[in-house]
């Protein structure tokens, strides 16, 4: 084994919610109505295909990415079009398919990537909708195919509050995984690595040949991939590395070794005001309706969201699962008042400051918190606080400060090409001041992105 | 609660845009979030928050300096009532009122016109009001000897609020320490009020309360003060003459600014900062290690009686411990990198010493050396920064040194 690399700075914040046990909710219906939302996939601008009424299959193309024809986005059900919507200025939202239960796939051609070309393998994954789900750091957006990445990383765990058990979802689905990594490592020219976590069994991740694995220990944000790829091979300027999520590599695998096209992931119900939280087999782009039925707390007034707490999206109570996400929450909406809550003990919140006493609690306690900010923006007040959950060898807030005065080098020269939005969600989660980091990050990567264009 | 709320709901849209009592929007704004956090959601990125927000750091500094402040009106009593010669058969509680009624005003003088030009500045901004001064505005009554006039403190107060704080954007985007500047100003332009040997102890009868006539041993300088002018060996004495000892200093009953004699109440005050983590140690341990070193390196020379005062006294003199512990900590105006706390710190309680040392004229070091290391703290980050981005720039070039080579 490997040796491990421990990870000092971050934080796990203990939400009430979690599964208690690890089991599927059978008897929940399939989701009915899918939609597949260009804005899921960051800066694609997409080209429709399809029209109202065109009957589709799982694999069928929906739209395709103008900057790159080849990357095509697909249908994760088969059935018939209900509606292609366009909000302003004719901007696509989304399309919507009422999906007919059987989830007829498109061929695919089934095969072991080993055998195959790299052409070959980068030919099937694009145009059997795979594509999407590759991810490119620097600029976090989905991978341009017609790049050579210096490696590809997968993170083996989730660390975010309430994330998925991976040593849940992905058991016995060892072949498929092992079939994925092939797939992948035609890719590049580097490695395909792997990071688990030293307390979790990652049997399946452990037993794959062709991947270099990489035992991580520490809190969150040690399960995001790039934490991961800082610490194993760090992103200089000029280059680029692929990132997939672990479900998605399970996808490329089974189309792979059964020569279907099959969009079917794990997501975990969860969240405080969540009756029973379960596991349920869904898709991308599913309906959460047949999941939230029944097992939300009746009158409470909640928030859905896509993804975990601290990164997700909100969505609506008939929303969709977003199309790199795992797990769907349901939270306490925190639209209320607090009489003089700032100087209050609040033994039901939980700070990371010690002038709170949710330190004095200890580790275990779990808490409901809502979606309150709990303050009012300001200007950068506190020094220090990002570093404490912050863990790579960059300075978060000098980094967030060059953003802000849209002084490129700087980015450059702090780290910017390392780091993507969702590395600092924690930072945005213990300010003091209730800067959104992650709203600042997005846009200084999409500024890089354009002006260096 | 539910009746304030709803009468709060009622009453905000006059003082909305557009309502009848709009121009004092900031006011009610100011007082709406005080009494209730307000109930705004997160709209997009992390969907929980932290319950920590700048009305909860401040406050917890405002709670740290409540034992300076109740022990400073106690001294300012326990003063008045020494030089006076009328101790003996007062209570605690005379001493304690005597004190309350000299220092209070003060506290409501700098609280006045902070919070109204702050109220006056968020309302033409349009934003919220921001809490930054609910520190200043404690600090400043704190850092002036009691016989400062009540209009001079709110001049000085103005200035800094002013053109320390507000025209660089604020709460957050100031340079230097509002309180210290403060200070400052008050020290250049009013060095009467501010200094000598005459401002110290408050001699005369407040409210009707204490009085008396002062006695014929009266030495009003402050013990530091006393150390800066010694010739031969330094014997620092009380204000009226007793000499006294590092245990007096520690407890503070001794002449000084308000807030600055009691080393207890202020380790009080540290242990609160310290332990609610408002406060970093860095800064405020490396002060009294740059201090502290500085002294022995001055005991080592010799040469004049100042620098025979050993390190403990020093640390323990003038506004050497409140500096450190409430004023060089400030985490807007001191460095902002985890290594920068440290040179920042170190360097302030050098500069302290050196001041205090070397110029005798200005016996007050920690002041000018807050004031000189704010200044610098923008630097000193700008080396950790520097630091960071070569440690980046070296790896991509080894990187591709390793590529070639493969």
């Amino acid at each position: 084994m490997a040796e491990v690399i421990r990870i000092k700075k971050g934080l796990d914040i203990k939400l009430k919610g979690k599964v208690a046990v690890d089991g599927y909710d059978r008897e929940a219906a399939l989701p009915e109505l899918f939609s597949v939302c260009p804005d899921d996939f960051h800066g694609v601008k997409p080209k429709v295909v399809v029209n109202e009424g065109d009957r589709v299959k799982v694999g069928s193309v929906l739209f395709f990415d103008k900057n790159n024809p080849d990357v095509k986005f697909v249908s994760p059900a088969s059935g018939e079009v209900v509606s292609v919507n366009r909000g302003e200025r004719r901007k696509l939202l989304n399309v919507l398919i009422k999906s007919d239960g059987s989830f007829e796939s498109e061929p695919f051609t089934k095969a072991d990537p080993k055998d195959l070309s790299a052409e070959e393998v980068r030919g099937l994954l694009l145009n059997g909708g795979f594509w999407p789900f590759i991810k490119q750091r620097p600029y976090d957006v989905v991978a341009n195919p017609n790049d050579k990445p210096k490696a590809i990383f997968i993170s083996g765990f989730d660390s975010a509050p309430l994330a998925p058990n991976y040593d849940f979802t992905l058991d016995g689905m060892k072949n498929e995984l092992q079939l994925g990594v092939n797939a992948l490592a035609k890719l590049t020219d580097g490695k395909v690595h792997i990071g688990i976590h030293k307390d979790n069994a990652s049997k399946v991740f452990k037993e794959v040949r062709g991947a270099e694995v990489h035992v991580f220990d520490g809190p969150h944000p040690a399960g995001n991939v790039g934490v991961q790829i800082h610490h194993i091979d760090p992103i200089n300027k000029g280059e680029v590395v692929w990132v997939v999520n672990p479900h998605d590599v399970v996808a490329i695998g089974k189309a792979f070794s059964k020569g279907v096209i099959s969009f079917e992931r794990p997501v975990v119900l969860v969240g405080s005001e969540v009756i029973k939280p379960l596991y349920y087999k869904s898709y991308f782009g599913a309906s959460i309706s047949n999941m939230v039925k029944g097992n939300v707390k009746e009158g409470a007034n909640v928030r859905y969201i896509s993804g975990n707490p601290l990164t997700g999206k909100q969505i609506a109570a008939d929303g969709f699962v977003g199309a790199y996400d795992s797990q769907v929450t349901v939270l306490p909406e925190g639209d209320h008042y607090e009489f003089l809550g700032w100087i209050m003990p609040r033994l039901a919140k939980f700070s990371v400051s010690k002038s709170y006493l949710s330190w004095l609690m200890g580790g275990s306690k779990e808490y409901a918190l809502d979606t309150n900010i709990n303050g009012g923006e300001r200007a950068f007040i506190m020094s220090g606080e990002y570093d404490k959950v912050f863990p790579m060898d960059i300075l978060p807030e000098f980094l967030v400060k060059a953003i802000l005065s849209k002084n490129i080098e700087e980015m450059e020269n702090l780290g910017i090409y390392e780091v993507a939005p969702e590395d600092f969600a924690l930072c945005e989660f213990v300010c003091t001041s209730k800067i959104e980091t992650q709203k600042i990050v997005r846009e200084g990567l999409d500024y890089l992105r354009k002006e260096l264009a | 609660m539910k009746a304030l709320r709803n009468f709060l709901d009622k009453v905000k849209p006059n003082f909305e845009e557009g309502g009848k009592l709009s121009m004092f929007r900031s006011v009610f704004d100011g007082f709406e979030t005080f009494l209730f956090v307000p109930n705004t959601t997160a709209k997009r990125g992390t969907h929980i928050h932290d319950c920590i927000d700048s009305k909860r750091v401040m406050s917890m500094v405002v709670i740290a300096l409540i034992p300076a402040l109740l022990f400073g009106m106690y001294n300012v009593g326990y003063q008045h009532f020494l030089v006076n010669g009328i101790l003996e058969g007062s209570s605690f509680f005379d001493l304690f009122l005597y004190g309350a009624a000299c220092v209070l005003p003060k506290v409501v003088v700098s609280y006045a016109v902070g919070l109204g030009i702050e109220f006056i500045v968020a309302q033409f901004k349009k934003e919220e009001i921001q809490e930054g001064f609910l520190v200043s505005g404690m600090l400043i009554p704190l850092i002036v000897p009691v016989d400062c006039p009540l209009w001079i403190l709110g001049v000085a107060t103005a200035f800094a609020v002013i053109f320390a704080k507000e025209v660089f954007g604020g709460t957050g985007m100031n340079v230097f320490n509002v309180a210290v500047v403060t200070r400052a100003f008050l020290f250049f332009a009013y060095p009467k009020s501010m200094s000598g040997d005459s401002v110290w102890v408050s001699k005369d009868a407040v409210c009707g309360l204490g009085g008396g006539t002062v006695v014929d041993s009266f030495t009003g300088a402050t013990p530091l003060g006393q150390a800066a002018v010694a010739q031969g060996d330094v014997v620092m004495t009380n204000a009226v003459g007793d000499p006294i000892s590092t245990v007096d200093m520690l407890i503070g009953l001794i002449p000084g600014s308000i807030g600055e004699t009691s080393k207890i109440a202020i380790a009080i005050g540290a242990v609160i900062l310290l332990v609610t983590g408002v406060a970093s140690w860095k800064t405020m341990f490396s002060v009294f290690v740059g201090g502290a070193l500085t002294a022995l390196l001055f005991n080592s020379i010799g040469t004049t009686p100042i620098m025979n005062i050993s390190w403990y006294d020093h640390l323990l003199l003038g506004g050497f411990a409140f500096g450190a512990v409430f004023m060089a900590t400030d985490p807007v105006t001191s460095a902002r990198t985890e290594i920068g706390k440290y040179i920042f710190g170190f360097c302030v309680g050098m500069f302290t010493i050196f001041i205090r040392v070397l110029n005798p004229g200005y016996p007050e070091g920690m002041m000018l050396a807050i004031l000189l290391m704010n200044v610098f703290a923008p630097f000193i980050d700008y080396w950790v920064v520097q630091a960071n981005i070569n440690r980046r720039k070296n790896r991509a070039k080894n990187n591709a040194f390793k590529n070639i080579n493969a």
